[in-house]
């Protein structure tokens, strides 16, 4: 695989997930903020980012699988997740939380199950992708690397 | 003195959100400010009174900007606000309020209570630059104390002539110009002080 069709490859995952929404703007800033003095700057966000959702995605199950669920405490949590995603970038996301917390203000341990269903798999979709990328990343740099020598 | 050429201002960032930590760090360090990162007010203040015991020689200590998160566990951004322009020595360091909630109340309180911004998250790099005049601010203070052959005196905080230290405030405020900016409370002159 030469350096050229990887980096094409990168390009056409990155555009895609622009297209399909995963993405938005915020993730744009996010590239023009890694230079020279801090190359690993975007997979850094990714990775917190994506252990961030994971633990929180695992409290939110718990707080769900409460016999009495205490809406605020499940709003907090979602909260977090959401601010992660604008963060991020992660605009699916960060669209799926906003319609959790429409829920947890009702009181509606349904939706809100429903909503945590959704996150999960919108979640998990772009985590997918960002694997991906990273993994192109890390290969686009060895090779880059290997060129210098 | 070594001191950075690039580091001229130094920003306390204050969020308990390890991502939000990243981004801030590195939206201030692209601007060419010097960034400390804590996670809660608590560590915020205690960061701050310990900036106070350390001689103002040392410039690169000194915190130039406080920006902090609105919501947080404990402490939130607003309590930190109040506690920092509660505090005689602290008041006068300019204070940024970030939060993901566009909530008018919220931000009126804030500013009210002595915020100079409040920041949307995400943050971005047009945000951040608007810092600049807060930080120039302290600095050019400090500057018009200096040309006018003035200190502030540390326990009364009242304005003192240093007459017989015209030549070294000149000095100092041509080193200030390419250094950091000086806080514009506490000053302690190596020469003597003429008390009004």
């Amino acid at each position: 695989m030469s350096l050229t069709s990887l980096r094409e490859q990168l390009k056409v995952l990155i555009d895609s997930m622009f297209t399909e929404g995963l993405l938005d703007q915020q993730f744009q800033q996010l590239q023009m903020l890694q230079d020279e003095s801090s190359p690993g700057f975007v997979a850094e966000v990714i990775m917190l980012f994506c252990e961030d959702s994971e633990r929180i995605l695992a409290e939110l199950a718990k707080l769900l699988d409460q016999p009495v669920v205490d809406f605020q405490k499940v709003d907090a949590c979602v909260h977090q997740l959401k601010g992660s995603s604008a963060s991020v970038g992660a605009q699916n996301v960060k669209l799926v939380c906003m319609q959790f917390r429409q829920c947890c203000e009702e009181n509606n341990k349904e939706g809100c199950l429903n909503a945590l269903d959704m996150v999960r798999r919108q979640y998990f979709h772009l985590n997918n992708k960002f694997g991906t990328m990273l993994q192109l990343e890390q290969s686009i740099q060895a090779y880059e690397s290997k060129q210098q020598n | 003195m070594a001191v950075d050429a690039g580091a001229q201002f130094h920003v306390l960032a204050v969020d308990d959100s390890l991502m939000d930590r990243k981004l801030i760090e590195r939206l201030l360090k692209t601007s060419s400010y010097q960034v400390t990162t804590v996670d809660s007010g608590s560590k915020a203040l205690e960061f701050l009174g310990l900036r106070e015991d350390h001689s103002p020689d040392h410039h690169e200590m000194e915190v130039n900007l406080v920006i902090t998160d609105y919501c947080m566990p404990g402490m939130t951004g607003y309590d930190l606000l109040k506690k920092i322009k509660e505090s005689s020595s602290l008041k006068d360091i300019p204070v940024v309020i970030m939060s993901s909630e566009n909530v008018p109340s919220r931000i009126n309180r804030c500013l009210e209570e002595g915020a100079e911004e409040f920041f949307l998250k995400p943050v971005q790099l047009s945000d951040v630059k608007r810092l600049r005049p807060h930080l120039l601010k302290g600095k050019s203070k400090d500057q018009q104390l200096q040309e006018e052959g003035k200190e502030v005196d540390s326990n009364t905080n009242a304005i003192i002539s240093t007459s017989n230290n015209n030549n070294k405030s000149k000095k100092r405020k041509a080193m200030d110009e390419e250094i950091a900016p000086v806080r514009t409370r506490l000053r302690f002159s190596t020469g003597s002080l003429t008390i009004v």
